[in-house]
């Protein structure tokens, strides 16, 4: 690795240097398409977000995509019941590596409101990995410009080789996630084990 | 409300009506209808009474309760007449109820409500669907189909609405008991904690 100093000498000269996981990921966190798609009233914000007033395009991801296969940037903008919960691992798993995912407001991390319900998944980071969670209900387009922001922070840190090297860039980490089958009581199976390890439980203070 | 239901006897005299009094100060009475006439009662309302349309149908489940009473009778003990009070619990079995609120756009009366009620809560759970009669009742009859369990015979296309076909319970009943799916809680208390440590301690 290049000496952070010596980097910044030498920019003051006028030459640039900078490795190729820099440039790569400099590319990539600067055009993310996110997926079109809205599920409930968090959409109506994730939509301002991207129109004039705050102005998603001025940090490159304002290339909504109709199509997974064209996307990588997945964000959950709202309530995701047990319904819809299949469709969406299967829209994650048909989005091309590297992708990302934005849980965005208190139902899609955790079912917020309607967490004890029979019928809403109680957060999507049990079938796909979540980047970055925003909460809110629903959060304002701020908070999901700061959350877009805290994902591009993300992006510019990855690894592409080494032990540390980022999810998408593991060989060994498999893409595709299973999808959830329609049971007699419940999603089959209820969580993806390999992905939700939740915290053990603790009380206060403890 | 009485008008309309001499209305109907007058029209259907074998037709199985009763009027439900709400005592409370909004007043609002209901019809309670046989479901053998409930298709009957139904046609009259709409080709002669004007109540053209059905805005709303809800599913209500009521349980098997018991119901205490407290009755007085005179008893004569040794010549003497006394009043005894005696409480008596009764079983009221369960059932299962849809209910129709239905208005008249051309006459522009108000709310009518009508009440169906299934035999028990188990097997006997149909009644006839009243789709034929306001098409606006389609989706509603499945939604309390899909709820509550109530089958709609007559119903033209009768699948759930909102869970998906696979689906076995019907949710909205008192008995039904959500998958046990809980999480991480920062505070876990009560049955959750004991819950969270027979997992943890299995794991």
């Amino acid at each position: 690795m290049l000496d952070e100093e010596l980097k910044a000498d030498l920019q003051k000269r006028g030459i640039f240097v900078a490795s190729f996981e820099d440039l790569y990921n400099w590319g990539r966190k600067n055009s993310l398409w996110p997926l079109q798609f809205g599920l409930a009233c968090c959409a109506i914000e994730m939509i301002a977000t991207a129109a004039a007033r705050f102005d998603m395009a001025r940090f490159g991801a304002e290339v909504f995509r109709p199509s997974p296969r064209q996307a990588d940037l997945m964000i959950i903008a709202g309530t995701v019941t047990k319904k819809m919960a299949p469709l969406v691992v299967r829209l994650y798993n048909q989005m091309p590596e590297p992708k990302y995912v934005i849980a965005m407001g208190a139902c899609a991390i955790s079912g917020g409101p309607f967490k004890e319900g029979y019928n809403v998944l109680k957060g999507i980071d049990r079938y796909i990995p979540v980047d970055v969670a925003i909460p809110g209900c629903p959060p304002r387009p701020e908070a999901l410009l700061e959350g877009l922001i805290k994902l591009q922070e993300k992006i510019q840190g990855q690894r592409l080789f080494g032990p540390h090297r980022a999810r998408h860039a593991d060989t060994d980490d498999a893409a595709d996630y299973p999808v959830p089958a329609y049971g007699a009581h419940d999603l089959e199976p209820a969580l993806n084990p390999r992905i939700f390890r939740p915290d053990p439980p603790r009380r206060a203070g403890e | 409300m009485t008008g309309i239901l001499e209305a109907i006897r007058a029209a259907l005299p074998s037709a199985g009506v009763e009027l439900l009094q709400n005592p409370s100060p909004c007043a609002q009475h209901s019809l309670i209808v046989c479901p053998k006439d409930a298709r009957a009662v139904a046609e009259f309302l709409r080709n002669s009474l004007g109540y053209d349309f059905c805005s709303n149908v809800s599913g209500v489940d009521w349980p098997a309760r018991k119901v205490k009473e407290t009755i007085v009778r005179k008893e004569t003990v040794e010549g003497v007449e006394t009043e005894v009070k005696e409480t008596v619990e009764r079983e009221i079995p369960g059932f299962l109820e849809a209910v129709y609120h239905v208005f008249s756009i051309s006459k522009r009366s108000g709310v009518l409500t009508l009440r169906v009620r299934t035999g028990n809560r188990t097997d006997d759970v149909s009644i006839p669907s009243l789709t034929p009669v306001w098409k606006s009742a389609d989706f509603q009859e499945r939604e309390a189909y899909d709820l509550f369990g109530i089958r709609f015979d007559g119903h033209p296309d009768l699948r759930r609405i909102l869970m998906w076909d696979e689906f076995a319970d019907h949710p909205m009943r008192k008995d039904y008991n959500p998958p046990d799916d809980f999480e991480y809680e920062p505070t876990p208390h009560d049955e959750i904690l004991v819950k969270v440590k027979a997992r943890t301690e299995a794991a």
